[in-house]
């Protein structure tokens, strides 16, 4: 396995050098002003290399200058070209299991075969036990259970059925029981994944609003250096005194300055950051329609989560059991197992797992044959099972059920229903919760107290969505005290009970109307409205598809937690760019120091002083090693940044405040102090062997 | 340091300061009060309407209606000054170029002077051109500040007030009284008040000497408050009959900063969080401050060849303190004034002045433009510190987005690239080397100096450049109404983008604007915007000849 990992990313990076040189075409260059313009000086070097060449003036010294400012240009295409491989890698990863299927259409004329590829949307096709669903869809006849490991890597299969909010369906999950007939809903080429792998490829790829607002920055801040190096060029021919002229050299040098002042590093590591920004995204396994909606992502203020699903479990499940007055908790939890043995609902399984951690009741304590399970009829309203002796005969009946149906059905034994019970289920009820009373033959034992319980690590991380500015709102349709329970358990700032779609749809408007960008995570198909509403709309991809249609995004292990993981991605990817591009600025102040005085030297010569010699705070040993060194650093800075495009500049779980600290020290007085040293060396290395 | 000279400073930002803050207020208190005020009424006598709120649309056209008649109106004033009134000295009309420039000039707020005061006008277009025009620019600038401001302070705003009511609130209420005192304090002090022609003398050798006379107290009164700087007298502050004492030249540099300094405590006042006006107001201060030491570090240096400090170009009358302070705030606000020769300044000090008027005079800086210009600034910073913490950048709840960029970095670097192109251009050129009267790096500053003071609407002039050609009549003209209506413009449609958007809550997630960080954070990027496009020519102006001066 790590083997063929190495392999891969040594093809990436082959694949990456190869697409480096691919995208050297003008048509490419000219998306990126900022490049084009060194692109531009690189043709025009290469011209007077040419030239100089043929009327025999070509020095070393030009010659190692073109070469670095084509390196420039080609480190940049690099960066993006490896950003474009990572992230097709990882879609590639996704595709995979999606490619040469055959779906089974059904139509009036029964059911035929059709290459996955040529699917429409509204076709309705079937899908048996071992079929790997070919189209996103949703489910409109049967319920099977989905194994989706393949997209979100999640083992236990999970429970497809048409109807309710369960009826989505991804392609590239496989059936593994029953069968299910799926409206397609998406064509090929229409669906998130081939969405998201749109905003991967560098050429397809939309820019947000604030990427085109830094890139007109950027477009002035090169189009503010053109005009600086093209003017002093004519104050220098001004001092000197002379009429214009220049030489092949000189005006190399006058490109060099003009590759060096420009917004280099920043304009060739744009492309790279907002691709790996959706790379990063898709590992994390969620898609998005738009790299919008992920930078929007990033500045979300509140967000409404939908209770059931996304807080908690969803299901109802066993938090503990409650014993009849004198009736022992053992008796009690022995009954109560052999109860839900077979059961086979969620909350049957949970009371299996709860009186397995807490009273270590396992099946093995009682032999299975001697057990018949009764499952739940809409007519007793009650489940359980009954004790039979090796003739199959029951001699003990154990049952659970609501409150109601055992009462029911023990007074008809003419048995006795204790009051505590009764107390004890009234109290459960109260809390939000639904207890299920046990009983054997005429006894009752107890109550189950089952809840909706709230996910393992969810506060936690509510907790940092806090520490970075973000309240969450619980949106459930339960009643106001089971909310503020479940909201305090689960650590939300607020909570909205007995919301209706409306009541979602008019909170969200409200905190828009008050200038909050709003996030929302839902599933269900009421959820919809509130989803296209909000900035941010998060479908469960265990969802309907009206929800996934109505949101910008989706995610594919139906965690609601990972909106963390979005927001994340969003700040990371505005950072990155604002750190980078305080570098590259930063960067022009201290190349001033290091190139302007090589460009000036012999310009002003006075008593043999000369002004450049003067300005050369940094002892640099020639003005043509100085100016090779600043194009040198200029190219090489591009690749060591790479890294830093590609995983972002971390650390966004803090205050702004002490973000800004750190990206200004770092990056801004960073980007100030860095060129001096590192050109300094270079200077060393070109003067030791003598490159010049 | 001598004692004198803290003390100079200290009682002057004390009184300045206090002065401030008291105006400020007023101003702020002026511009909130509703109702219909008087001036209102009695401009819809005359069929303006100066009571419905204008959008951004509507306030730009009547701000560019208006300012283009007044130019067409100075303009036909300043070339038909000889069948007018008042014109005891019989001056002539000025050519078709000359007037455009100086028409220009006093429309932009600029003031720029290529002409002789009292050699070249009449007092009728000295009174009725040239000073109508000092108050309605300086108020021109205060309606655009406005608009400005109430787009950022209010949430989902489209119509942002009146041009009309907000021109005449602050000529009637504020520039008229504060003018009419100032003058009256200045006739006090000896500046002649007259409409009679020039007064004859007999000097000392018997000879007649005609000593030109005229309405001057009442032009420098504006001239001082409106940040305009244009002078009766050639000589401008440095004569005697504009600048006659020691307190008359304390007080008007109170005048230079008073308005300027005012205009940020209005903001101050005006805003909903008073603390974020404070890295504003600090960045100017430190700005100012700066500029202040090392001009005045810089000129009582000793000049290694004359064993001398820089007191060339200084009228004896005042101290080195007094000329370098002028020198700074005048920069610094775009008064443009000066009360010695900016030519004569040490090359340091000459750098200081150069800088405060490179950065598009947000060091104080006009009346209402100073601050509209440093909140471009401010939109800037917030844009690059805003995503440094990885959220949309916001100020004041307002989100920055491309509109808002495209147009500040217009505003903020588009007048210093025409600049560099105009200043190399002329140095390049037959036409413009003419009138240089020095060569090296001292005629290129005079070149550089004239466009950073025409583009940043200042008006101070070097000296030594001959100006009054038709090459720079027309490069100068071009350079102030761009220096002007590149901002002004730009400023209204960020105005009106930012207006009508919402304001969002501030939370942990959002940059904090009124802290420490966020000002050094806007002190760089002033510094550094400016550097990054004037460091090379700054190097070879006034850099090396500081070099040439003292070490060469």
């Amino acid at each position: 396995m790590k083997t063929s990992e190495m392999e891969i990313k040594t093809l990436d990076y082959k694949n990456a050098i190869k697409d480096s040189f691919i995208k050297l075409t003008v048509q490419t260059q000219i998306k990126n002003p900022v490049m084009f313009v060194v692109y531009f000086g690189c043709l025009m070097a290469t011209i007077i290399c040419l030239w100089s060449y043929f009327t025999n003036k070509l020095s070393v010294f030009d010659v190692q200058i073109c070469i670095w400012l084509w390196f420039t240009i080609l480190f940049a295409n690099f960066a993006e070209a490896i950003a474009e491989r990572k992230g097709k890698a990882q879609a590639d990863t996704l595709k995979k299991s999606r490619t040469d299927l055959v779906a089974k259409v059904v139509s009036e004329s029964g059911i035929s075969n059709l290459s996955a590829e040529f699917l429409k949307k509204g076709m309705i096709i079937l899908c048996e036990v071992g079929d790997v669903i070919p189209a996103d869809g949703e489910v409109i006849e049967g319920i099977a259970s989905v194994d989706e490991s393949a997209i979100t890597g999640e083992s236990a299969p999970v429970i497809r059925e048409a109807g309710g909010d369960r009826s989505g369906v991804m392609a590239g999950t496989k059936v593994v029981s029953d069968y299910i007939k799926i409206c397609v809903s998406c064509e090929k080429g229409e669906s998130y994944l081939d969405k998201m792998v749109s905003l991967i490829e560098g050429a397809k790829r939309r820019k947000t609003p604030n990427e085109i607002a830094l890139n007109i920055l950027l477009c002035f801040l090169t189009l503010l250096f053109i005009v600086c190096v093209f003017t002093l060029k004519f104050f220098v021919v001004y001092l000197k005194g002379g009429t214009f002229s220049i030489d092949s050299t000189e005006l190399l040098i006058y490109i060099s300055l003009l590759v060096c002042l420009a917004p280099t590093t920043i304009g060739a590591l744009l492309s790279a950051i907002g691709i790996s920004g959706m790379e990063r995204l898709l590992r994390r396994n969620v898609l998005a329609k738009s790299g919008k909606a992920v930078e929007t992502a990033g500045d979300i203020d509140i967000l409404l989560l939908d209770k059931t699903g996304t807080i908690t479990y969803g299901a109802r499940m066993a938090y503990e059991i409650i014993p009849a007055p004198s009736v022992s908790i053992d008796d009690l939890a022995r009954a109560t197992f052999l109860a839900s043995l077979e059961d086979q609902t969620p909350e049957g399984k949970s009371i299996i797992q709860y009186l397995y951690h807490k009273f270590q009741v396992t099946k093995y304590n009682i032999p299975k044959e001697s057990v018949r399970f009764i499952p739940f009829t809409a007519e007793t309203r009650m489940s359980g099972a009954d004790l039979i002796d090796e003739d199959g005969k029951a001699f003990s009946y154990i049952r659970k059920g609501s409150t109601e149906a055992i009462k029911k059905y023990i007074l008809s034994f003419s048995g006795s229903f204790p009051y505590e019970v009764e107390e004890t289920s009234r109290n459960i009820a109260q809390m939000g919760g639904t207890p299920l009373v046990v009983s054997i033959d005429k006894e009752v034992l107890g109550v189950i107290y089952l809840k909706d319980i709230v996910k393992t690590g969810i506060k936690e991380r509510f907790e940092v969505l806090r520490k970075m500015g973000i309240r969450t709102v619980m949106v459930t349709g339960d009643n106001p005290l089971t909310a503020a329970t479940i909201a305090a358990e689960a650590g939300v700032d607020d909570f909205i009970a007995e919301a209706t779609p409306e009541a979602k749809l008019k909170r969200i408007l409200k905190e828009q109307n008050q200038g909050r960008l709003v996030g929302m995570i839902g599933d269900g198909t009421n959820d919809a409205p509130a989803l296209a509403q909000a900035d941010v709309g998060i479908a469960m991809n265990s969802g309907t598809q009206a929800a996934k249609e109505a949101g910008n995004m989706v995610d594919l292990d139906s965690d609601p937690t990972k909106l963390l993981d979005v927001v994340e991605t969003g700040k990371e990817l505005l950072m990155t760019r604002g750190a980078l591009t305080t570098f590259s600025i930063a960067n022009d102040i201290s190349k001033y120091f290091t190139i302007l005085p090589a460009v000036l030297t012999g310009v002003l010569v006075i008593n043999n002083h000369d002004l450049g010699t003067y300005l050369n705070i940094l002892n640099l040993a020639t003005p043509q090693s100085a100016i090779l060194s600043t194009v040198i650093f200029n190219a090489i800075v591009i690749v060591a940044l790479i890294p830093v495009a590609l995983k972002g500049v971390g650390r966004v779980k803090r205050s702004a405040q002490s973000l800004l600290t750190r990206n200004v020290l770092v990056y801004g007085v960073g980007g100030m102090v860095t060129p001096f040293i590192a050109i300094k060396i270079i200077d060393k290395i070109i003067t030791f062997f003598s490159l010049i | 340091m001598k004692i004198d000279v803290i003390i100079l400073w200290v009682v002057y930002f004390l009184i300045l300061s206090v002065a401030g803050i008291m105006l400020g207020k007023i101003m702020a208190h002026i511009f909130k009060e509703k109702g219909v005020a008087l001036e209102e009424k009695i401009l819809k006598l005359i069929g303006i309407d100066a009571f419905t709120a204008m959008n951004w649309k509507e306030y730009l056209l009547a701000v560019i209606v208006f300012n283009f008649v007044g130019l067409i109106l100075l303009q036909l004033i300043l070339m038909t000054q000889h069948w007018h009134p008042f014109n005891p000295e019989a001056r002539n009309g000025l050519s078709f170029w000359m007037a455009f420039n100086i028409a220009t000039s006093f429309v932009t707020n600029t003031n720029w002077q290529n002409y002789g005061g009292e050699s070249t006008l009449s007092y009728f277009s000295q009174m009725l051109g040239l000073t109508v025009q000092n108050f309605l620019s300086a108020s021109t600038g205060m309606a655009v500040l406005l608009v400005f401001i109430r787009s950022l302070v209010k949430k989902e705003i489209t119509f942002m007030g009146n041009f009309w009511s907000d021109l005449t609130r602050f000529t009637v209420r504020i520039l008229l009284p504060l003018s009419f005192v100032f003058a009256l304090f200045l006739i006090s002090q000896g500046v002649p008040q007259t409409l009679n022609g020039s007064v004859s003398v007999k000097t000392l050798e018997g000879k007649e000497l005609k000593v030109p006379v005229g309405p001057v107290a009442s032009q420098i009164a504006i001239k001082m408050n409106g940040s305009n700087g244009g002078g009766f007298f050639n000589a401008n502050a440095a004569h005697p009959f504009e600048n006659p004492t020691p307190v008359s030249n304390f007080f008007q540099l109170i005048t230079i900063l008073l308005l300027p300094v005012s205009c940020v405590f209005m903001l101050i006042f005006m805003l909903p969080r008073k603390q974020e006006g404070y890295p504003v107001l600090g960045v100017m201060t430190v700005l100012l401050l700066l500029g202040v030491v090392l001009s005045y570090w810089a000129q009582v240096q000793t000049i290694p060849i004359t064993h001398m400090s820089f007191r060339e170009g200084v009228d004896s009358r005042f101290s080195l303190s007094e000329c370098s302070l002028w020198s700074v705030a005048t920069t610094a606000v775009s008064n443009g004034s000066v009360n010695c020769m900016h030519s004569s300044l040490s090359p340091l000090a000459q750098l200081v002045a150069l800088f405060n008027m490179m950065t598009g005079e947000v060091i104080f800086g006009g009346v209402g433009a100073g601050l509209y210009g440093m909140l471009l600034y401010v939109l800037m910073t917030v844009f690059l510190a805003g995503l440094m913490v990885g959220r949309t950048p916001e100020y004041l709840g307002k989100k920055i987005e491309s509109k808002e960029v495209i147009w500040a970095s217009f505003a903020l670097l588009a007048p210093g690239l025409f600049n560099l192109l105009f200043s190399a251009w002329a140095l390049n050129f037959q036409l413009g080397l003419a009138s240089l009267s020095h060569s090296g790096s001292h005629g290129l500053s005079e070149v550089l100096y004239a466009f950073s003071s025409t583009f940043g609407n200042n008006g101070s002039a070097f000296a030594g450049l001959n100006a009054n050609t038709t090459f720079y009549n027309i490069t100068t003209g071009f350079a102030m109404l761009f220096g002007r209506f590149a901002v002004i413009v730009p400023v209204l449609i960020i105005a009106g983008s930012l207006g009508p958007k919402k304001k969002s809550p501030i939370g942990p997630g959002t940059l904090k604007t009124d802290t420490l960080l966020f000002g050094v954070l806007l002190f760089s990027v002033i510094l550094i915007l400016g550097a990054l496009t004037f460091f090379p020519v700054l190097v070879l102006g006034p850099v090396a000849e500081h070099l040439i001066l003292n070490i060469f």
